[in-house]
């Protein structure tokens, strides 16, 4: 996958987790919990979400590396064969 | 015959709008069944009936505005009709709210039932050329700049209904506050040893020990578990932990838990899961939101230290959790590097004391200690 493409699919499932921010606008770098008030639980459905669509492990220690935009898509495009 | 009326769906709520009838007359019903859906403050509500037997007449048309108390339908019971009031408080009917209008104003009834609907001030919207405010003036109105959770949910009326049930509990409830900070080390770690051997899906978030601790705790100490009914305690003997819930743009809302203390972990985490799945999207069910018998305010990572919550009523206690951080704590006489949260529980002081929640708060620092027990 390229960038392009794991940006989209991070955006597919942060969508599907949470429908009512499809209109609200994204910034890249700030973390979810900050610009859209993420709590635990969306957090998890989240990196289900993740793990459904790519079959990686995504273990908790690596939560920290999905925790924005810019953050996950780097973290997976470093996890998924280009 | 059983008048089947509008329930309470808590004491900041004393009117909804009636969506859907979910069984018609004719239809067999059973205790625990849905059968209609209520707009309300908090969201589409599903309510539940309280009795087997056979729906009769429907009194109450949809899109009606529904005060509580009110019949909204007749139902023929199978055998002697157990009393609603004693599972739901009824206060008496009041009489439909009527907001006045502007003299000359002319709204047409289907617009004034959108207005209703989406909380939108009538007077608020400029008439047609003809003069008349229809359903073509309220399309080109935007929902309200606050409404971001979506589905349905204004938050505005959901801050009125938190504002109510706030001002209520400290008009009426005498707090009191007792905290301690606990060591959750022991409890993190097993939890991480425990979710590195579960898939994604399977994981289970800290915030569920925690629920399953505090109903345990409650068993243990129950004058912190109950109502305050006609100036009295009424413990209530199964835990049933009503969980605050944010919604994404503000507000909150607390839905009840049944019997975390019986079930496993595992079960608990799909039934929050739910919860919140049902909390930001779909719907909850009447009886979620009367039934708690004590609340839980869990502030989660990122948030911050320590909480002293206001009670629901007619609850009389809630459990307040801040984040769990690294702090330097002393270990058989040394310093070291734990993980620390700090509990507190606001009581009720008509109803109990410090010392229960002291006693409370004691049984939670030791089983966290022995997380596996959990």
């Amino acid at each position: 996958m390229n960038q392009d493409q794991i940006t989209e699919l991070v955006k597919r499932t942060l969508y599907e987790v949470a429908p009512d921010l499809a209109t609200e606008p994204l910034d890249p770098k700030a973390r979810f919990s900050v610009q859209f008030e993420f709590d635990s639980m969306d957090f998890l459905k989240f990196v289900t979400g993740l793990h459904m669509a790519t079959g990686l492990a995504l273990p908790e220690k690596d939560y920290p590396h999905l925790a924005s935009l810019e953050l996950a898509v780097k973290y997976l495009a470093e996890k998924l064969p280009a | 015959m059983t008048a089947f009326r509008m329930p309470s769906l808590g004491a900041d709520m004393d009117e909804g709008t009636l969506t859907e009838w979910l069984k018609q007359p004719g239809d067999n019903l059973k205790r625990g069944d849905i059968i209609a859906v209520v707009e309300t403050q908090k969201g589409a509500i599903e309510i539940e009936v309280f009795h087997d037997g056979v729906l009769e007449t429907i009194h109450v048309k949809t899109g009606t505005r529904v005060p509580v108390g009110q019949v909204l339908a007749t139902i023929r019971t199978a055998k002697e009709p157990e009393s609603i009031q004693a599972v739901v408080p009824q206060p008496a009917p009041k009489p439909p709210v009527i907001i006045p209008e502007a003299p000359g104003l002319k709204v047409t009834p289907a617009a004034r039932i959108r207005a209703r609907e989406r909380g939108v001030d009538i007077q608020s919207i400029s008439p047609g050329q003809d003069g008349i405010i229809g359903l073509k003036e309220l399309e080109g109105l935007s929902q309200p700049a606050q409404s971001r959770s979506g589905h349905g949910i204004n938050l505005d009326e959901m801050r009125k209904a938190i504002a109510a049930a706030m001002a209520r509990s400290k008009r009426e409830i005498p707090h009191y506050y007792v905290g301690s900070i606990i060591d959750m080390t022991a409890m993190v770690e097993w939890l991480a040893t425990e979710n590195a051997r579960r898939a994604v899906a399977d994981r289970i978030l800290a915030a569920v020990p925690i629920i399953k601790a505090c109903a345990l705790g409650l068993k243990q100490v129950p004058e912190l578990n109950g109502h305050f009914l006609n100036d009295h305690l009424m413990r209530i003997a199964e835990v049933k932990l009503g969980i605050g819930i944010a919604m994404r743009g503000g507000g909150l809302i607390a839905p009840a838990l049944s019997i975390p203390d019986t079930l496993s972990l595992a079960q608990t985490m799909q039934q929050l899961s739910d919860l919140v799945a049902r909390v930001r999207g779909g719907r909850l069910r009447s009886s979620e939101l009367t039934n708690a018998t004590a609340t839980l305010s869990n502030l989660g990572d990122g948030s911050a230290d320590m909480v002293l919550p206001v009670i629901y009523p007619p609850q009389v206690a809630i459990i307040g959790v801040g984040q769990i951080e690294d702090r330097p704590w002393v270990v058989n006489g040394a310093l070291a590097v734990r993980k620390l949260a700090t509990f507190t529980v606001a009581g009720d002081h008509r109803a109990n004391d410090g010392r229960s929640a002291a006693r409370f708060l004691r049984y939670l620092a030791e089983i966290f200690q022995k997380p596996e027990t959990l």
